[in-house]
């Protein structure tokens, strides 16, 4: 199984030269330490910056430069500064190139859920609605399955939905799956020393598997 | 230059009446109007409805107006921080309108713009979407939204001239400048006011004519909700 850090770390594979990337809050957040330092890509924050940098070292701390998740950050050379309607307009223009989130539930045709838990949480969807309503590419990081052990990846959501056939791809603690057109979980990838018994038996959703999967590579 | 330059704080928000629907820029904690928040906390006034981002913390920014039981209404995209306001929402002492950031900053702009309505894809399929109408365009579906407009916006730049221009620093400018024209009378607290012409013209953020008033804020607390720190 992975820990957080290294999923974090396996879906920093997917990052390409050249792309403007949202980082969710949580372990999203966590993929900007892993991007490989030859490549050049923009970290986008929906509180209206371009260009994400390191959290600054104490005596540099500024209250007005936080990210989406309230955290003080630094700038890149080169970042620019815009505000909250801007911000969403280049979400909405489809001029991020990618897009990681976090999840509670996917179904196995692409839906999200992560913005609610009725009765218990009501925290608010932030920017993940139009995020997700916009983006090409998005990846999820997710826990495979709940504490109590249930499913996370599902026929359908059982929790209200965030967006419809979004998904295109899930890095979870035990495996990488992408989602398949016509619906299911197509298993590309195990976590190191996962079956694919263990990962079909904790998949409620459709899980397709087509020949030989790999074990992930770090 | 017309000079919209008032006193202080106090003044600024002196005719605000109960049930005012009322706008706040920041995002969390970063750009809100620390030194209108505290004089309205001073006024006898309650019902109101506020649109922000979010909802303050539990003793700082709006979650001190919470407290108070001056709030009617929120409407927001995400409020995960502050406790009393969960409270009050289960309780069912307040309501609560929660948007998706986008619709939500898009809604502002259009109000300030004069757009009564537009079409968003976020919230397709969601509750979001209950009640509203729904439109195909090339092969994708979108739902309306209408514009928001406020009695009053309450803004926070880094600098202001006594013409009201504005200009904002960091990531503080987020709602504010949508929200300044957005509201029918836009009182904008800044850092450091200065004469009009000391701004240089490219630079200005906000133009003057959207600020109705403007005063220098003062003792700014700017706090942080989440102090991230590298070592290296």
């Amino acid at each position: 199984m992975l820990t957080k850090e290294q999923i974090a770390q396996r879906i920093a594979q997917e990052v390409q030269n050249g792309q403007y990337i949202n980082l969710g809050i949580g372990i999203p957040t966590l993929v900007a330490n892993y991007i490989p330092e030859d490549l050049e890509v923009v970290l986008q924050s929906e509180n209206g910056l371009l260009g994400i940098g390191p959290f600054p070292t104490e005596y540099k701390i500024d209250p007005d430069l936080i990210n989406a998740g309230k955290q003080t950050i630094t700038m890149v050379k080169g970042s620019g500064l815009f505000n909250s309607a801007e911000s969403f307009a280049m979400i909405r223009g489809g001029h991020v190139h990618l897009t990681i989130l976090g999840a509670m539930e996917v179904s196995e045709n692409g839906d999200i859920a992560n913005w609610k838990i009725p009765g218990k949480m009501v925290k608010g969807m932030g920017g993940a609605m139009d995020l997700v309503a916009s983006a090409e590419n998005i990846i999820v990081a997710m826990q495979h399955c709940s504490r109590s052990g249930d499913s996370k990846l599902l026929k359908e959501c059982s929790l209200p939905i965030t967006g419809i056939r979004c998904v295109k791809k899930i890095v979870t603690d035990l495996a990488v799956l992408e989602i398949a057109p016509e619906g299911g979980f197509i298993l590309k990838e195990r976590a190191p020393g996962v079956s694919v018994e263990e990962i079909q038996s904790k998949t409620e959703g459709k899980l397709i598997i087509e020949g030989e999967i790999p074990e992930m590579k770090f | 230059m017309i000079n919209k330059v008032i006193q202080d704080a106090q003044e600024a928000v002196k005719d605000i009446p109960s049930g005012a629907f009322l706008m706040m820029g920041g995002f969390g904690l970063s750009g809100i109007p620390e030194n209108c928040i505290s004089a309205l906390l001073k006024r006898n006034i309650n019902g109101l409805t506020i649109v922000s981002n979010n909802a303050g913390v539990d003793d700082f920014g709006i979650g001190l107006l919470l407290k108070k039981k001056m709030v009617k209404k929120m409407i927001s995209s995400y409020v995960g921080e502050n406790a009393e306001f969960e409270r009050q929402l289960l309780s069912g002492e307040l309501e609560v309108d929660l948007i998706p950031q986008g619709t939500l900053a898009e809604r502002v702009r259009a109000g300030g713009a004069g757009i009564p309505a537009f079409f968003t894809p976020a919230g397709v399929g969601t509750e979001v979407a209950e009640g509203k109408e729904i439109r195909e365009f090339d092969g994708k579906l979108y739902l309306m939204e209408r514009w928001l407009r406020a009695d009053f916006s309450l803004v926070k730049a880094w600098k202001g001239d006594t013409a009201g221009n504005l200009i904002f620093k960091g990531t503080a400018r987020n709602f504010n400048p949508i929200m300044a024209a957005a509201g029918k009378i836009c009182i904008a607290e800044v850092e450091e006011l200065v004469p009009a012409g000391e701004l240089d013209p490219n630079q200005i953020h906000t133009p003057g004519i959207y600020v109705q008033r403007i005063f220098e804020g003062k003792d700014y607390e700017k706090r942080i909700e989440q102090r991230t720190v590298s070592h290296s």
